[in-house]
């Protein structure tokens, strides 16, 4: 971890710019996908509402060093909060955007109180605990979120008023690639922040930061509650984006697939969630359309490699090779 | 009060069950300070095992289950030596990654062989009848699940605290390395104490069949509420876990008598109330 630090030093200015060319990059992979893949926009969509899942995941777990099991918590929150904004009061969007990251950030700071105390397995289980019990509301206040039907009759109206959402999706893919980008880098800039240097200095050691001042719980609360934010946007695309809010938004397996994709990628530098995100979720789309029963199989492997070989994530592997190659003789 | 004692007896045999899967999660987890959350996946190879000899191969329901058992520890044993030695080392968030791994693999193979429909057990027709206890009728199988948890509590009670076995297990669960330094070999403790606790979720995957059905996502469906048990208790505890799988049972039965409403909320708000008082469970060390 702290070669980490060592390669994040806090830079003078706002935005930090030494990866400026790999951020380019793959905003230009975003836009190359587009028009590589214009039959699976739908899927692609996808990926990029839980890319944003995972960066929130990295914000708590890899910056911070919550250890959660429950992250669909906050973003299933965005997704019904969204969901129900647009159904009962208005359609707009954007609007509907930032009903869900307050929802997101409400639930993660009321939750947060609860959780930030305890540490390690009783954690993780207050964490599982809030999202079983969210989810249980969800599933009985049947009148109101449409119980295991999922929530339906979301139509959203155009962005600006101009950008109709279409069948094939294209406006939602834009529109998804386009908040992504704008989390991505907001997150950036408060990762480099001294905000953002305070919670790896936390997870680091947090007796250390409390002796130089650190209020440490509140820290963390503030982490949460940023993190449930943007948890709660990524909620709110997918119910605009899919116009269907299901049950499985607060679920177990949610919270558990975004903690093997931010593990995949690599913890701790936002890069890893992206990566690990598109890896899980294209080796997902691909085993699942052509063996849909074994697929478990295929991720059980590909974890226990990860965790075995590549402690680091799919992120670690340019350094690996590289130390591969200098000591070959 | 028919209702009352319905719960009570529902409650206790479904705490019974939960007790008996949980309990060799909570000595692993507090001898060995990992996350394990691939111990429901015993529980499920035990009664895919417990189908495929009762039904396919036509074996009887205690061969079968002894059989089931025996071959889950041998499974087990291998898997400490392979793939658990090097999780001990992990941090607990590798712990929880490669457990959930080896969890989908257990899926995944049970999946291959039996499908994913539900895998029935037969059981003796003795145990599918109902018995008459004077005041009330229940099914002998509920009588038996209760039975076999007293009995399971009881051999462990002694295996514990009155075998020279107990008296190193906990040893180590107080402080691995003094054991160790002690001259205890802490390997094999290690070792048979988590093959010992996958036996117990495979006795327990099995005659909990009728409340909890086994298929091939038992692990992913049961996971959360074996570790609540565990969290609620108080790792490497197993007196915790009994009173906590106990409670537990019993709080979820009644919520789901009387206030169907409101399904699995009381059982979490019920975790999440003694967790935020009592960080380490109700009888975890501090």
């Amino acid at each position: 971890m702290d070669t980490a630090i060592r390669q994040n030093r806090p830079r003078h200015g706002l935005l930090t710019f030494r990866r400026l060319y790999l951020d380019l990059a793959l905003i230009g992979a975003g836009i190359a996908a587009f028009f590589l893949f214009p039959d699976s926009l739908g899927f692609l969509t996808r990926v990029l509402i839980m890319i944003i899942m995972v960066l929130s995941l990295d914000l708590v777990l890899g910056y911070a060093g919550i250890a959660t099991l429950g992250h669909a918590a906050l973003f299933g929150s965005g997704a019904y909060a969204a969901g129900l904004f647009a159904v009962n009061f208005s359609a707009d969007p954007l609007l509907g955007l930032a009903v869900g990251a307050v929802a997101g950030a409400v639930i993660a700071f009321v939750s947060g109180l609860i959780l930030l105390r305890a540490q390690s397995l009783t954690l993780l289980m207050l964490s599982i605990a809030v999202a079983q019990i969210l989810q249980e509301i969800a599933s009985k206040e049947r009148a109101i979120t449409g119980g295991s039907d999922g929530l339906l009759g979301i139509s959203m109206e155009p962005i600006f008023g101009i950008y109709a959402f279409d069948f094939v999706g294209q406006t939602g893919y834009w529109y998804a690639l386009t908040v992504l980008t704008a989390v991505f880098v907001l997150l950036k800039i408060i990762v480099a922040s001294p905000f953002g240097l305070a919670a790896r200095g936390i997870h680091e050691s947090a007796e250390r930061m409390r002796a130089i001042g650190t209020p440490v719980y509140w820290r963390l609360v503030a982490i949460y509650t940023l993190a449930g934010g943007v948890a709660g946007i990524g909620g709110a695309l997918s119910a605009q984006v899919t116009e269907l809010v299901s049950l499985d938004a607060l679920g177990f397996s949610l919270s558990a697939e975004a903690l093997i994709m931010l593990i995949l990628g690599g913890l701790g530098r936002l890069y890893g969630a992206i990566f690990g995100t598109v890896i899980f979720m294209t080796i997902h789309h691909l085993a699942a359309s052509v063996d849909p029963f074994n697929w478990l199989f295929v991720i059980g492997a590909l974890v226990l490699i990860v965790v075995y070989f590549l402690p680091e994530g799919f992120i670690g592997l340019p350094a690996r090779a590289r130390k591969l190659m200098r000591w070959s003789p | 009060m028919p209702a009352i004692s319905g719960i009570l007896i529902d409650g206790v045999s479904y705490g019974m069950i939960l007790f008996m899967i949980s309990v060799g999660l909570s000595v692993t987890m507090g001898l060995m300070r990992i996350i394990n959350l691939a111990h429901g996946g015993f529980a499920l190879l035990g009664g895919a095992a417990a189908h495929w000899l009762t039904t396919i191969a036509g074996f009887g329901f205690v061969i079968s289950t002894i059989l089931a058992v025996a071959s889950v520890m041998i499974i087990a044993m291998v898997l400490e030596r392979s793939l658990y030695t090097r999780i001990y080392r992990f941090t607990e968030l590798q712990q929880v990654l490669a457990t959930i791994g080896i969890t989908f693999l257990m899926i995944a193979s049970v999946n291959l062989l039996l499908g994913s429909t539900i895998l029935p057990i037969r059981v003796p027709e003795l145990l599918s009848r109902p018995i008459d206890l004077g005041f009330r009728t229940l099914p002998t199988h509920r009588l038996m699940v209760v039975i076999a948890g007293l009995l399971t509590a009881a051999a462990l009670y002694y295996l514990l605290e009155r075998t020279w076995f107990g008296v190193r297990l906990r040893a180590a669960v107080d402080n691995r390395n003094m054991a160790a330094s002690l001259g205890i070999n802490t390997v094999k403790i290690y070792a048979i104490t988590f093959s010992l606790g996958a036996g117990l979720a495979a006795f327990g995957g099995i005659l909990g069949a009728e409340l909890l059905p086994i298929d091939a996502y038992y692990p992913l469906r049961y996971m959360v509420l074996f570790l609540v048990v565990v969290a609620v208790g108080g790792m490497g505890s197993i007196a915790g876990s009994f009173f906590a799988a106990i409670a537990l049972g019993i709080i979820d039965t009644a919520a789901r008598y009387i206030v169907p409403e409101y399904g699995t909320i009381f059982f979490f708000v019920a975790m999440m109330l003694v967790l935020t008082l009592r960080p380490n469970g109700m009888l975890g060390r501090t």
